[in-house]
């Protein structure tokens, strides 16, 4: 298998260019079959994978498998390689996992929608990209995978395109994406310039060499890269088309903007970690938007009404934890929480999902309650996802939220871990928020539910309970405190320490079980006074929302307007933009442009007009000219 | 002798021709055009060019301005070019470069370019220079391919002018 | 003997007349006739330098001149005999529909 790397990225393209070119002759079912039988195929061929690498000494885990040679061009080389160790493991198994079960949702979620084939083509499409980003060997193949992310992205949020609203948000996500992406490739380019390669194996191998460590070149190239990561991965400044991104179909929310795409910031930031680890700038740069972005999203949530944008804003505080946890340097702890929050964030998009479905599209969760007893697996679910991303014993969102926690003390300082803590209580407050209004409250009369809601059908059930079950085990793989129960740093550390590194960057975590264990508590401690909050303000005291939104309303307002960072993008770069464009078209478009190949034509047609006269239509002219031309003819003879 | 024929066919042939494209009558220029023709063959006899005088008189006096004569009587043509001409500028302008052209070929012939290189290469005139059996004998052997297509031309002249006065297919 | 150069220039000059009544008039039966005598103007310079080089292709010249000029004259009139069908009228100027 592991020489056969290439077959799991093979098989979604596979489906998505059969679902894509035979769309219209293929049956819901068949299309529905192929295409998740092309993500079961690529899961399977990843599970063996996994498995095999096992068989290799923890030392020597990395497999390369070049397909072909790309591009040879001079001195460029770029290869069509796949690249197989812990971290690319785990993030395809993550990738295909969730994937199959978000496919398989999909087919009742999308069931009877007359885009039924082109969703899942899209979809494919979308594996298949990110499938290559994560398994790929090179930056350029990267790059690839990235770009092909962000266009399905596009596609896909984009779904319904008759929605003005959707249309939109597509646009707007593939332009901000543009710009990170802008700076991503600036960053490969100056890693082309330093190296002369892109291969992983030649940059980060020869990076401790070659680069100054602190230096400007490796600053540059690590800032550029994360450029691209805030773009992807939604962080300041460019995390604006994330809520947005919520038009499109909610399984597509839940696997590209919660699960996968906009993990591959965090992926990309811990696979060149050799070189972000030799530009503490870098770090400090990462490590603060990251925290910013964390509180900020959280804060934003607070307030929000809409279900999906909620848990966006939720998912863009959750990637500022991971960022947090690079920024320092446990890039274990950072990809152990984007594993854990891929299954409880899918797992809550899925179940916002059913919420919808039952509630034929409902979304805003005022007009909702009471849903418990009318949708008990979807309760069930949600419940579980809510207290695993809260951060609630012995759920997966605890573990891995703890040990950035304790990296944020440990390697970082107090204020860092200060920080993640009051935002780890946000988090928890406005998810049982949601839980609480959408289905424990009894809704009144005035709220305008009036729905017969409905449990969602099997297809879209099953997905749910098997993610709810990784929610609940999956936190099990990174145990704290107890020696050697911590699974996945031993696993994942090879990977980050592969590469030599300068002998003055970060060491690493210490060991102090006491602490750590009075730090254990307090995080749980927090996770739980978020609830009880929580459960006081929308249960007990229902008044009181409304009472200390009118006491500071000025705050609660900034907070509902997302701080009026779109209406700030909007007047300072989306408008001038457009103007400029305005004035280009009809200076330059228009006027010189078209002007030219107007006056061009006009030139020749006036040309041809007088010289048309020429043609007088008398046979006599054309005889004298015909002599005319033999005697200058014969004169020049003459003359020579 | 031969310098006086010379010239009185020379004045002859020129005053013919030049009174051919004066006439307004048709007819009197096809006249004077065949008074040109005979002044030709003369020149020709002097040049030595027996069967070509013969020929000329046969064929291109007899046969082809006969023709013409047909053609014009058939057409029953009224006095043409009564109206002015709507080309203004073509008479003067194509007199011009007549004279022009005239004067060319003056100083060409001035810069004795050409009898300079006879000079040089002047041999004895052959016996039957200029007759049907010296004509004969080059035209069918040298010019044989030339010949044939000449004959294809009269044939396809031939069926071209059918043709082209049908009245109705 | 009379020199060449004579033959040549009076073959020039009928060359010249024959020109000049092809510009000039507007019968196309007297530009028929004026293309006529500029091939006879032509024949004769052949014949000219046939007898100043001694060789008798300059006959064979003139033989091929006269074939194409039977031909033509054949085709040419009968070209003006549908013309005149047509117009009524041998006036060349009439043949204007080429304008522009």
């Amino acid at each position: 298998m592991l020489h056969n790397l290439w077959l799991i990225p093979f098989f979604p393209l596979l489906g998505s260019l059969i679902n894509g070119l035979w769309r219209r002759h293929l049956s819901e079912t068949s299309v529905a079959a192929i295409a998740c039988s092309s993500v079961a195929l690529s899961f399977l061929c990843s599970l063996i994978s996994f498995v095999a690498l096992f068989s290799l000494p923890p030392a020597g885990r990395s497999v390369e498998v070049v397909v072909y040679q790309w591009v040879t061009s001079g001195e460029f080389q770029a290869a069509m390689g796949f690249l197989l160790d812990p971290l690319s493991a785990i993030m395809i198994l993550v990738v295909t996992g969730v994937g199959l079960l978000i496919h398989v949702y999909s087919i009742g979620y999308m069931h009877d929608d007359e885009g039924f084939q082109r969703y899942f083509a899209y979809l494919n499409l979308f594996v298949f990209s990110m499938l290559i980003l994560v398994l790929g060997n090179n930056f350029l193949l990267m790059f690839l995978g990235w770009e092909g992310v962000g266009l399905c992205s596009y596609l896909l949020i984009g779904f319904w395109f008759t929605r003005q609203a959707a249309v939109e948000a597509g646009k707007k996500a593939f332009i901000v994406n543009r710009v990170g992406d802008f700076g991503f490739i600036l960053g490969v380019f100056l890693i082309f310039a330093a190296f002369g390669s892109l291969q992983f194996g030649e940059v980060f191998g020869r990076a401790a060499q070659q680069l100054v460590p602190g230096g400007a070149v490796v600053t540059a190239i690590t800032l550029l890269l994360f450029l691209g990561a805030t773009g992807k991965s939604a962080q300041i400044p460019l995390y604006v088309w994330l809520p947005d991104a919520m038009e499109g179909p909610t399984p597509v929310s839940a696997l590209i903007h919660a699960a996968t795409m906009v993990t591959a910031g965090v992926y990309m930031v811990a696979r060149c970690s050799v070189l972000y680890l030799m530009a503490p700038a870098a770090m400090v740069v990462v490590l603060v938007i990251g925290l910013l972005t964390a509180l900020m999203a959280a804060s934003i949530a607070l307030v929000q009404t809409d279900i999906k944008r909620i848990l966006a804003y939720s998912t863009i505080s959750q990637l500022g934890y991971m960022f947090v946890a690079c920024g320092v340097g446990a890039f274990t702890a950072g990809i152990f929480h984007l594993v854990t929050h891929a299954f409880f964030k899918a797992l809550l998009f899925l179940g916002a999902g059913s919420v919808m479905h039952a509630l034929d599209g409902e979304q805003d969760i005022r007009r909702m309650g009471g849903l418990k007893d009318h949708l008990p697996i979807t309760y069930m679910t949600f419940l579980i996802a809510s207290l695993a991303i809260a951060g609630v014993f012995p759920l997966a969102g605890f573990f891995s939220k703890d040990e950035i926690l304790w990296a944020a003390l440990t390697e970082g300082n107090f204020l860092v871990w200060l920080i993640a803590a009051i935002t780890a209580v946000m988090t928890s407050f406005y998810m049982f928020r949601l839980v609480f209004l959408v289905f424990h409250r009894q809704p009144s009369a005035r709220d305008g539910v009036s729905h017969h809601p409905h449990e969602a059908p099997s297809a879209m059930r099953v997905p749910l309970m098997i993610l709810a079950g990784f929610s609940v085990v999956a936190g099990f793989i990174g145990i704290p405190i107890i020696e050697g129960a911590n699974l996945i740093r031993p696993y994942l550390e090879p990977v980050f320490t592969r590469y030599p590194l300068p002998p003055e960057t970060f060491g690493h975590t210490l060991h102090r079980p006491g602490l750590e264990l009075v730090m254990l508590l307090i995080s749980l401690a927090l996770a739980i006074g978020g609830i009880l909050l929580a459960m006081y303000l929308y249960l007990i005291d229902t008044t009181l929302p409304e009472r200390l939104s009118a006491r500071f309303h000025r705050a609660y307002r900034v907070l509902l307007g997302k701080f009026y960072v779109d209406e700030l993008y909007g007047r300072c770069v989306v408008e001038p933009v457009r103007r400029a464009s305005d004035w280009l078209w009809a200076e330059v478009d228009v006027g010189i442009v078209d002007g030219t190949v107007n006056q061009a034509g006009a030139f020749v047609r006036q040309d041809s007009a007088w010289l048309s006269r020429i043609q007088s239509g008398f046979v006599r002219n054309y005889a004298l000219s015909i002599f005319l031309g033999a005697v200058v003819v014969i004169g020049y003879l003459i003359v020579r | 002798m031969e310098t006086l024929l010379f010239w009185l066919l020379a004045v002859v042939a020129l005053i013919a021709a030049g009174s051919m494209i004066i006439q307004r009558n048709p007819v009197h220029s096809a006249l004077f055009l065949i008074m040109t023709l005979l002044s030709l063959a003369g020149l020709f006899l002097l040049l030595s060019a027996y069967f070509l005088a013969v020929i000329q008189i046969i064929v291109y006096a007899g046969a082809i301005m006969v023709l013409f004569l047909f053609v014009i009587m058939l057409l029953d043509i009224r006095r043409v070019e009564a109206a002015p001409s709507r080309v203004k500028l073509q008479k003067s302008l194509g007199i011009l470069l007549g004279v022009v052209f005239l004067l060319e070929t003056l100083l060409v012939l001035r810069s004795g370019v050409i009898t300079d290189g006879a000079a040089a290469a002047a041999t004895p005139l052959p016996e039957d220079f200029g007759t049907a059996v010296a004509l004969g004998r080059v035209l069918f052997t040298s010019y044989f391919f030339p010949l044939q297509l000449a004959a294809v031309l009269l044939f396809v002249a031939l069926i071209g002018a059918i043709v082209l006065s049908k009245r109705r297919w | 003997m009379v020199p060449i150069a004579n033959y040549l220039v009076l073959s020039a000059m009928l060359f010249l007349i024959g020109v000049i009544g092809v510009l000039v008039r507007r019968s196309a039966l007297i530009i028929f006739m004026s293309i006529e005598l500029m091939l006879n103007a032509v024949n004769l310079s052949f014949v000219a330098f046939a007898r100043l080089w001694n060789a008798a292709d300059g006959h064979m010249f003139v033989m091929f001149i006269f074939t194409v000029a039977a031909a033509e004259a054949a085709v040419g009139l009968a070209i003006v005999i549908a013309l005149f069908r047509q117009k009524d009228s041998v006036d060349v100027d009439d043949v204007n529909l080429m304008k522009g």
